[in-house]
């Protein structure tokens, strides 16, 4: 069983409340990128560690991820 | 491969115009949920505040009605008495409902209106630049009161659950917040039992949310989550207030 989450990176407003409700702390915000609204969005690197557990979708104001399971 | 969680039917497509941070669209998700998960997207009217969420109409999917400023309770109940079996609520900032609507609010309490209102209090005027509001706390800095709200001044901030509570017609009244995975789980329960005792015509139904301001509180987001926690629900403490049906019991 693995999880999936993807983010809809144009729409993330780089308010960082998804990274708080991680259990694993995997949301992380990614310094690289700039999007189209000028904030550096959330991202997950390790993706293998998600639980799918949604907890960051939920969070979101903005409605940017989407978690999925296999 | 299964979808866990993805943005709810009942809102729109169209981008929110919320500050960073702000708890309008996490609140907003919460409603569409619980309405979608209740059945009662559909049938559902909702009536929109003037503030920060004045164009809410565009981001729930279901039927919605502009109201004047504090007057969303007077038109919810014109809407809810011609269409009793719809789902009917509003949803209104502190500055709508528990300043300029205040009379409005009261009054479709005390006559039992059977709609819910979804009260957002982040103690603040949000959308017109950080006026002190009627929940403001005490000591709270807003661009009217520079040096923090006084007592002689202005007075103890208002709680409005607590005060709607006095309210015969009144069945259910609660307070919840978002900080949380938690606290944002509780505010969904919330959310759908207003909506469910609703349906079952018990009277008006009242959850208030404490929201943050991070823009005019002048804080990050996550400092505005921790404020409200320290400070805002120490003045006004969650949980439920009144829930006539669980008395009964």
């Amino acid at each position: 069983m693995s999880a999936r989450v993807t983010f809809n990176t144009d729409r993330c407003k780089g308010c960082e409340l998804c990274t708080t409700v991680c259990p694993k702390h995997i949301v992380v915000m990614d310094e690289s990128v700039v999007n189209r609204k000028g904030y550096h969005p959330a991202t997950v690197k390790e993706m293998e560690l998600c639980i799918g557990c949604a907890s960051c979708a939920k969070m979101c104001p903005d409605s940017v991820i989407t978690v999925e399971k296999f | 491969m299964a979808i866990v969680y993805e943005k709810s039917k009942g809102l729109t497509d169209v981008e929110m115009h919320y500050c960073p941070g702000c708890h309008h669209g996490i609140i907003h998700k919460l409603v569409a949920e619980s309405l979608v998960e209740l059945g009662l997207l559909d049938e559902a009217i909702g009536v929109c505040p003037v503030g920060c969420s004045v164009f809410a109409f565009k981001y729930f999917s279901c039927d919605m009605q502009e109201a004047a400023h504090g007057r969303a309770p007077a038109v919810a109940t014109g809407i809810k008495r011609t269409h009793p079996n719809q789902a009917v609520f509003t949803y209104q900032g502190d500055g709508d409902l528990a300043s300029i609507g205040a009379g409005e609010i009261v009054h479709a309490a005390m006559r039992g209106e059977k709609f819910t209102t979804i009260f957002i209090n982040n103690a603040i005027y949000g959308m017109t630049g950080g006026q002190m509001a009627p929940t403001t706390l005490i000591g709270q800095k807003a661009s009217t009161c520079p040096t923090g709200r006084t007592v002689e001044q202005a007075g103890m901030p208002i709680r409005v659950s607590e005060m709607l509570a006095t309210l015969d017609g009144c069945v259910y009244a609660e307070r919840v917040c978002v900080t949380d995975m938690a606290n944002l789980n509780k505010a969904k329960r919330a959310i759908k039992k207003a909506f469910e005792k609703q349906m079952r015509n018990e009277g008006f139904t009242f959850v208030e949310v404490l929201s943050t301001c991070p823009t005019n509180w002048g804080m990050t987001p996550l400092k505005a989550n921790e404020w409200l926690k320290n400070e805002m629900a120490a003045y006004y403490p969650l949980g439920v207030i009144k829930d006539i049906s669980a008395e009964v019991k």
